[in-house]
């Protein structure tokens, strides 16, 4: 089959797109880097002070129906007065290419310490939430997802 | 055009603490995607969600390309007075868009 | 998930491979009970279902005036509410001008054309969708009621050889997975029965609102065939089958699905 002259254009200029595409994705170091990247956010947000299990409730369907959407929940244990009160809620995941998934700011005008939304999860993983407290301290919950691909895809495998 | 859809009860007890939930219609672009031919598509997502009672900042939200497409906020605050809510989505292109809601506290 | 509704479940199971045909209407199941806990709940709340969104713009269209004759939808229909009550149970229905079943997308632009005297909205487009899923939630709760007669019949036939065609590389046709696997798993993914009683739904793959249409070309895709043109008659023949084999099943527009 002769390759018209655009065609030939198309397929030099994607010689030069596919490896870079090729390097990110077939990187052996990726799950390294990703759960580097995660226990650098953690240390991000809590800095050098311990945190604790407890608390805090982070729930999760444990097999999604599809990572795009994934509906999540947090829950803190705190009475939420001025005294004692919920200041920062984080879910942090270990495998999606970025460690952050969404950070909530409230006090005691929130009434109840909570958040529910939906997330994407790149991959089988643990979801963690962790809530900072109006004395300073961390809690926190972690949670595991399995998560699979879709079997009827719009694109197909390229 | 619908861009966003606020849940309020209209109306509560002076202390009580009521459910909100926020939809927003925003694709939530996450910049890690590549079309057929391997281009990376930029990122494109809202940023923050804030919500405001009568003036006062009672939850605030940093959105990262984790969240979901036409993302879901649901949370709780406590209804102190009569008054309006006010929720505010900002991201990047300049989106930015408003939506209020009002609450009748006895 | 209780005791009871496990067993039924598994009994469901042990039937669903127990031999080709047509599912008995006792073993109907939406996809919507195949799905987990937190996605139903998605659904069932207006306030967190995302579809929502294109059914909030599509009653803004509604009242819109549109085209040459400069009219809005609601201009004949009134209020969609109780005009429109019904009217996606019975789509697909016989259009005597073409002579031919339409489904309610193509419904929706003959009227654009005809009555309003504007152009016809693309298919998959966002005004299409908003339109077609406001429609749609007007009949959410009611059965599905398609009516066969001498003129849908030939249609019916069509639709139904489609469905049990094999098709692409992988040469399947629609009903080995959906008549005789469903309740199994194709990948991470339970094989729903294929009833078409949300559309146009939010599809979690998707991150949006789309047409029955749309889902289809995936299953082609998904089976390695060619799938048919956007608007293609072969499309909505297997659409009348498929509302037609899910008779008496009840609407869930905009339903959400995995």
């Amino acid at each position: 089959m002769r390759t018209t002259r655009r065609e030939f254009l198309i397929l030099a200029a994607m010689s030069f797109a596919v490896p870079q595409a090729a390097r990110a994705q077939l990187d052996p170091n990726l799950a390294a880097n990703r759960k580097a990247a995660f226990q650098e956010a953690l240390r991000r947000i809590v800095g050098d002070t311990q945190v604790r299990r407890g608390r805090v409730r982070l729930q999760l369907p444990p097999l999604v129906d599809n990572g795009n959407s994934v509906p999540l929940s947090v829950a803190v244990e705190s009475p939420m007065t001025e005294a004692d009160h919920v200041r920062v809620i984080h879910v942090l995941t270990e495998k999606n290419p970025l460690p952050d998934v969404v950070s909530v700011r409230l006090g005691p005008r929130a009434g109840r310490a909570t958040l529910s939304t939906r997330v994407r999860l790149a991959d089988t993983q643990s979801v963690t939430a962790i809530a900072q407290m109006s004395d300073g301290s961390f809690w926190s919950d972690s949670a595991e997802v399995v998560v699979t691909l879709s079997a009827c895809l719009e694109e197909g495998l390229i | 055009m619908a861009r966003a859809v606020v849940t309020v009860p209209a109306r509560a007890k002076r202390g009580e603490i009521v459910e909100v939930k926020t939809l927003a219609q925003h694709p939530m672009e996450t910049g890690f995607r590549r079309t057929q031919t391997g281009e990376l598509i930029p990122r494109d997502i809202i940023r923050r969600f804030s919500c405001t009672y009568n003036g006062t900042e009672v939850y605030r939200v940093d959105l990262h390309p984790a969240m979901s497409a036409n993302p879901l906020i649901a949370f709780s605050t406590v209804a102190t007075e009569t008054g309006t809510l006010a929720f505010q989505w900002v991201g990047d292109n300049g989106y930015s868009v408003t939506e209020t809601a009002s609450i009748s506290v006895e | 998930m209780s005791l009871r509704t496990a067993l039924l479940f598994a009994a469901s199971l042990l039937c669903a491979g127990a031999g080709a045909g047509d599912i008995p209407p006792s073993e109907r199941r939406s996809g919507y009970d195949l799905m987990s806990r937190e996605t139903r709940a998605i659904q069932d709340d207006d306030a967190t279902n995302p579809g929502m969104l294109w059914v909030l713009d599509g009653e803004a269209l509604w009242s819109r005036k549109a085209g040459a004759a400069d009219r809005a939808c609601a201009a004949c229909h009134g209020d969609a509410r109780t005009s429109m009550k019904g009217v996606a149970a019975r789509h697909p229905t016989f259009d005597a001008a073409l002579g031919r079943p339409v489904n309610l997308e193509q419904r929706i632009n003959i009227c654009r054309i005809e009555r309003q005297k504007a152009p016809a909205l693309a298919l998959e487009s966002r005004e299409l969708l908003a339109l077609t899923a406001y429609v749609g939630r007007q009949s959410r709760g009611l059965p599905i009621n398609i009516a066969i007669d001498a003129r849908t019949q030939p249609f019916l036939d069509a639709g139904r050889k489609t469905f049990h065609r094999r098709q692409g590389q992988l040469n399947l046709a629609c009903a080995q997975c959906h008549d005789d696997n469903w309740g199994r798993r194709l990948a991470g993914s339970v094989i729903p029965q294929a009833h078409p009683t949300g559309y146009p739904l939010y599809r979690l793959e998707w991150q949006g609102l789309g047409s029955l249409e749309r889902r289809l070309r995936n299953c082609l895709i998904g089976i390695r065939a060619e799938p048919y043109a956007y608007g293609a008659p072969e499309f909505v023949d297997l659409e009348l089958f498929l509302m037609w084999r899910a008779n008496g099943m009840k609407i869930e527009t905009p339903a959400v699905r995995p």
